[in-house]
């Protein structure tokens, strides 16, 4: 407690800098946005399609995401949610289309996947964080190995970013002495170290008992004000509704419904999407 | 107090009473009788095993301490030496106690430094040295010898307990240890005479063996046990084929073969002595086990953890060094040393390869005419020597098991 405490008083300072920096970067990619609209996609899916086997996963996706935007995705299970954002950091292959990543094109070529992944970093439904390692290892491991920091430079970013997250005091902790909430909470942190430019979620609060939830809302969200390029496959509404730039419902594959919060929630096109909407709210 | 208060509770419900009376009649006895009572004589079927197994047990325990007071035990006090240390030249003992001095120094430091498992080790190889300082069959040398590894020890734990910056230092000495203390009982490069490897032999040579085979086996059987699962067929094809063919062979064959096939394959006579071509041989041999071994602990590894090593941008290699095989080793610690300890058992099979291993040089010497019959006080020494240190091997595993496991629940 009194470590902790210390700590977070150390870090007051620094702290307060960092904040005006991202309210910068807000402001900055705020405007971004408005001004340049659809002409600054960093995320381009083209007509991508992937089967597994003979099963027809993803069909023929369309999506450009522009810097700074929060995409939230719906739909029911076994729509390809998952394995539509698992493509995007070549987790998966596909077979047909293209993917285009701030300006990098995934390909087979291994140089490529691995430029990609830089840019990218992945939170799972299940934290996957790795059990050997104290917290602290977890999130300056890859800026040592594959940004090759120097260790002191890491793992003082690695503290940054767990006070980013509100977990300073465990650093010293392996994942199994922490709840889901603070894995999940480690595992934002870990993917953030890598300095990506996006983020992707795949269900990152369904594993989590309902009175952790909010806190690793609240911190995605303090992510996507930060200015943040994120997609996330989720089911909780309200975060949709509140963060999301625009929402996407996939059902079998396809995208259904591509419209902003208010749009999508209110006046939905498809009844497809009614039929989903009056499911789970 | 309680007595009443069970009493009224008693009065008040009749079956309760019937329950509680055997209890209540115990409260005078103390806690020891009455585990007494709970483990071992609780009810009538119990009781009988109990007496028959106190019975079987007071029998042997007899016959034991007959036998071990009964006997003269001069064949094995008289063989001493060479049970421990076969024909090892008298002029170059000092090479053996040099190693034995760093082994005790390491083995204190250790104590000290990392206290746990350390310090059964070391007292484990301080009795040994004690009881074998005390006896009165060595001669003074080799009992001023021990008692000078006695005391390296207790100055190493002194060291180690004091100065816990000798952490680092520690390790590399004793990464160090194995290829020193080897190339000093070899003798290396000029710079020491070479002291044949037919002159090894008793546990010197059942220790050597056992050691080489061990640390040897190691990243062979690692590197298999990645091979079987290689993305490349001529790779996962090769280390399956070596893997189930050398697994599907006795060990005998095994050493016939490392005794036949290796001069072959090398060309007739490289002068590559018995002794290097069983160490080969238990080194291939242990490989494919612990392959498998490892292939366990790699597929208890959940493919969550290569996703994330994936996303964060780990390559291949990386992946498996840092996140995978970290784990997968840790999940198998039982197997391994459970392993380890089958090979140091089965070194006793050179004998028939005609070297004179522990276990060997026992049989040897009760073949001797003027010891005819004595055999069974020198298989009980054997015995007793095997046991203490394969004993010690599953106790430290237990114990590593054990904490490496506390951090991660
Ligand atoms: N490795 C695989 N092999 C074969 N089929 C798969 C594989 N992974 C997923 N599928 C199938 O692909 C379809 C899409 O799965 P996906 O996991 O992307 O759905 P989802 O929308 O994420 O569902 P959920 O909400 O349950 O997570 C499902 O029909 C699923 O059965
Ligand atoms: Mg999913």
């Amino acid at each position: 407690m009194i470590k902790g405490s210390s700590y977070t008083g150390r870090n007051a300072v620094i702290h307060k800098e960092r904040e005006e920096k991202i309210m910068k970067e807000v402001v900055a990619a705020k405007s971004a946005v408005e001004a340049a609209a659809d002409k600054n996609p960093i995320i381009k899916v083209s007509k991508l399609n992937k089967w597994y086997g003979d099963l027809h996963v993803i069909k023929d996706v369309d999506l450009t995401v522009t810097q700074g935007e929060v995409i939230v995705v719906l739909g029911p299970s076994g729509s390809g949610k998952s394995t539509f954002i698992r493509t995007l950091n070549a987790l998966e292959e596909f077979q047909s289309g293209s993917i285009v990543i701030d300006g990098i094109e995934l390909t087979d070529d291994l140089k490529n996947v691995e430029e990609i992944r830089k840019e990218t970093g992945m939170v799972f439904q299940q934290f996957n964080l790795f059990p050997h390692m104290t917290i602290l290892k977890n999130v300056s491991l890859a800026p040592i190995w594959v940004r090759k920091w120097k260790k002191g430079k890491a793992d003082e970013i690695a503290r940054d970013l767990l006070e980013r997250v509100g977990i300073p005091e465990q650093a010293d902790k392996y994942p199994g002495q922490l709840s889901g909430g603070q894995q999940q909470r480690v595992a934002i942190a870990r993917a953030l170290a890598m300095q990506p430019k996006i983020m992707l979620f795949d269900e990152p609060t369904s594993a989590l008992d309902p009175e952790m939830v909010n806190e690793v809302l609240d911190v995605m969200r303090s992510l996507a004000e930060s200015g943040m390029t994120m997609i996330v496959v989720t089911h909780e509404m309200g975060f949709a509704r509140q963060v999301a730039d625009r929402l996407v419902l996939f059902d079998k594959g396809e995208i259904i419904e591509m419209a902003e919060p208010k749009a999508f929630f209110d006046h939905p096109k498809h009844e497809r999407t009614k039929l989903f909407l009056s499911q789970i709210l | 107090m309680i007595d009443e208060r069970l009493h009224i509770k008693g009065e008040m419900d009749s079956r309760l009473e019937v329950t509680d009376a055997p209890r209540l009649k115990q409260d005078g006895q103390t806690p020891f009788f009455k585990a007494l009572k709970k483990n071992l004589f609780d009810g009538p079927k119990n009781t009988l095993l109990t007496l028959l197994t106190a019975l079987f047990s007071g029998l042997v325990l007899y016959q034991v301490v007959q036998f071990a007071v009964t006997n003269s035990w001069d064949v094995v006090y008289i063989h001493l030496r060479l049970l421990m240390i076969g024909q090892y030249p008298l002029e170059e003992l000092w090479r053996l106690w040099f190693a034995l001095y760093y082994a005790s120094l390491m083995i204190g430091g250790t104590w000290g430094l990392f206290k746990g498992a350390g310090k059964a080790v070391a007292l484990t190889f301080g009795s040994v040295f004690l009881a074998f300082a005390i006896i009165p069959w060595t001669t003074l040398n080799t009992t001023l010898n021990l008692v000078a590894c006695l005391l390296l020890m207790a100055g190493g734990y002194l060291l180690g307990s004091r100065f816990s910056v000798l952490k680092i230092p520690a390790l590399v000495l004793w990464a160090l240890y194995f290829p020193l203390t080897l190339g000093l009982i070899m003798g290396f490069g000029g710079l020491l005479d070479p002291v044949l490897s037919r002159y090894w032999g008793g546990w010197l040579l059942t220790v050597i063996l056992a050691s080489v085979a061990i640390i040897g086996c190691f990243p062979l059987g690692i590197l298999l046990a990645l091979g079987r699962r290689s993305e490349l067929p001529v790779v996962r094809y090769f280390c399956i084929a070596y893997i189930e063919l050398v697994r599907g062979t006795p060990l005998i064959m095994v050493l016939f073969i490392g005794q036949l096939l290796i001069p072959l394959f090398l060309g007739g006579q490289t002068g590559m002595d018995n002794v290097t071509r069983a160490m080969i041989a238990y080194v291939f041999f242990a490989a494919a086990y612990l392959a498998e071994d490892v292939r366990g602990g790699l597929q208890s590894i959940p493919g969550g953890q290569y996703e994330a090593a994936q996303a964060l941008g780990l390559n291949k290699i990386k992946t498996t060094f840092f996140i995978i095989l970290p784990q997968a080793l840790k999940a198998v610690i039982p197997a391994m040393v459970g392993l380890f300890i089958t090979i140091l058992k089965d070194t006793s099979l050179v004998a028939i390869i005609g070297l004179s291993d522990f276990l060997g040089t026992a049989r040897r010497i009760s073949n001797n005419p003027e010891y005819l019959g004595r055999y069974l006080e020198l298989y009980v020494f054997v015995a007793v020597f095997y046991f203490i240190f394969c004993y010690l091997m599953a106790y430290v595993s237990r114990y590593l098991e054990r904490s490496l496991s506390k951090g991660s629940r």
